[in-house]
């Protein structure tokens, strides 16, 4: 029941995409997301999906894995839909009743606005489903590297984030444990109102955090006995190096993001 | 009453990239009142198996019955099975949450919907069983020794008086004197009580020592079903699946290879000593 939390879950594989440098994903999302609020009309629109299916295609994810993070912002998706379909204001009415007023402009927002949030969930699973967290937050920080020099601690940031990451499924495995072992011992997780429920989760919560801080304290302990004292002079077993690959996907993206400016500034 | 699993199945993450089928179909019959050991191999199924056993996890093909009812009939009450077949996880004083040893245990019959009176008895009696020292009832459960702890855990799953008591891994990370003070207690229970016990475990010495009957898991299947003498004598085969006969056993093959006329099959070093003092006399 705990398993099912998709974005930021790899999908193991061995495509041109799963190889690709973690920056090059990462700044390829970043374009990505940036065309789809760049574009306007339905070139634009014909453009971005394109590349999105092209993308699918060769990352060898099946299509099912890419829309399950779609299902965590439906309510967030009704709501933009709705907002942007009576409050557009337009020339072209379509339908009013009382304060209720559909306008040509408003279908459009609200059609355009769907698209937008689907494509950017759809082509951000894309670089979580093909990109382990660790390589994430190991191009994160090369690619941010620069900052360390005017005072962010790139390295303690991006460390405390691959930490966290690689604590999330052992603690959805420590959280299925506890919440079996207490059902074992007749809690009932699912029934009741909702302060009733809340108070249930006491037996579930407090085993959790203690062993939540148990795990930070050996895992402190672990990193200093190895000598561990942050990101000064440290190298790494894999560095970050770009291949042919990573180039020929640079010039890809740019090409990419030149078409949809193109096509919102000189065409319609 | 017993338990009969008929054809259990079961897979981890069905219809994902880490699809594993953890159980394949599993027919197996727990009698009342048996002291049976589950052995295996690292991810051979025996976590998984005993789960199915009390509802916690259910099985994708397959039917298992409690006491003649199949448990997973629309009426059937799981949490009342739980109650019924009491689960010990491994590292069970994981589990501890409340602010002493004595609220901690009357956790269970409090949830089985026993009022605070018969709740509080139930955990005097759990906690006696058990042998936690009467000092330590009122303390933070967060305080005690670990060997401790886990005798609190035990005690607040046999607070709710199971008719079947299924342990996973209970001596796993004691010391040798806090895992004999376990397992003793396991068997008393047994004795005493007429529970019916199944316990999970690598140690070969552990499972010989006490068990009636040995049920030896592989890849998610019954490997071996027998008592544990007739089990031990495939010893051969049992370290081909990553497992071994205990040390004894070993011992009085080699006695036997170099010609002496004992008796082989003993699994416990005081079986093996009787019949090796049979041969002087």
């Amino acid at each position: 029941m705990l398993r099912d939390i998709t974005l930021g879950q790899y999908y193991p594989g061995n495509s041109p995409v799963h190889k690709l440098d973690p920056r090059v994903k990462l700044f390829g999302a970043l374009v990505y997301i940036v065309s789809l609020f760049v574009f306007r009309g339905i070139l634009g629109f014909l453009l971005a999906t394109v590349f999105l299916i092209f993308v699918i295609k060769i990352c060898q994810v099946p299509f099912r894995f890419m829309v399950k993070g779609l299902k965590a912002i439906v309510i967030l998706m009704a709501f933009t839909a709705v907002f942007n379909l009576f409050l557009t204001p337009g020339e072209h009415v379509l339908f009013h009743y009382g304060i209720f007023t559909i306008t040509m402009e408003g279908v459009k927002n609200a059609a355009f606005m769907l698209i937008r949030l689907t494509y950017l969930i759809v082509g951000t699973s894309v670089m979580t489903l093909t990109t382990t967290p660790n390589q994430l937050t190991d191009g994160l920080e090369k690619a941010l590297k620069p900052l360390s020099k005017i005072g962010v601690p790139v390295h303690a940031v991006s460390m405390m984030m691959s930490i966290a990451l690689r604590f999330i499924p052992i603690l959805i495995e420590e959280t299925d444990i506890i919440m079996k072992a207490q059902m074992a011992r007749g809690a009932n997780f699912e029934e009741g109102s909702l302060i009733v429920r809340a108070k249930n989760m006491i037996p579930l919560l407090v085993p959790l955090f203690i062993s939540a801080f148990r795990r930070a304290d050996d895992l402190a302990m672990a990193m200093e006995a190895r000598c561990y004292e942050g990101g000064e002079g440290r190298t790494k077993m894999r560095p970050l190096k770009y291949q042919g690959l990573d180039y020929g996907a640079y010039v890809l993206l740019l090409a990419y993001l030149g078409g949809i400016i193109f096509l919102r500034f000189f065409i319609v | 009453m017993s338990i009969i699993l008929n054809n259990v199945s079961f897979t981890y993450g069905e219809g994902t990239a880490y699809e594993m089928q953890a159980l394949k179909n599993v027919t197996l019959k727990i009698d009342d009142g048996e002291f049976i050991g589950i052995i295996g191999h690292t991810g051979s199924g025996k976590s998984t198996l005993i789960q199915h056993l009390n509802g916690l996890m259910k099985a994708v093909s397959g039917e298992i019955y409690f006491n003649g009812r199949d448990i997973y009939e629309e009426d059937f009450d799981l949490r009342e099975l739980r109650t019924r077949v009491g689960l010990v996880f491994q590292y069970p004083e994981h589990q501890l949450f409340e602010t002493t040893v004595f609220n901690d245990v009357c956790f269970g019959p409090m949830n089985q919907g026993f009022d605070k009176n018969e709740a509080g008895l139930r955990a005097f009696e759990a906690l006696r069983m058990a042998g936690v020292p009467e000092k330590l009832y009122y303390q933070p459960p967060f305080d005690l020794s670990g060997g401790q702890k886990r005798r609190v855990a035990i005690a607040g799953v046999l607070a709710m008086k199971p008719e079947v008591l299924i342990l996973d891994e209970p001596t796993a990370g004691l010391d040798p004197k806090g895992r004999d003070e376990i397992l003793d207690l396991i068997a008393g229970m047994h004795k005493s009580k007429k529970m019916t016990v199944i316990l999970v475990s690598h140690s070969m010495e552990d499972v010989a020592k006490y068990v009636q009957r040995i049920i030896v898991m592989d890849e998610g299947q019954v490997f071996l079903d027998g008592a544990p003498r007739e089990v031990f004598k495939y010893y051969k085969e049992l370290e081909k699946i990553g497992l071994c006969a205990p040390e004894v056993t070993y011992l009085m093959e080699d006695l036997k290879a170099r010609g002496m006329a004992i008796d082989g099959d003993a699994t416990t070093v005081e079986e093996a000593k009787q019949s090796i003092l049979k041969l002087f006399q």
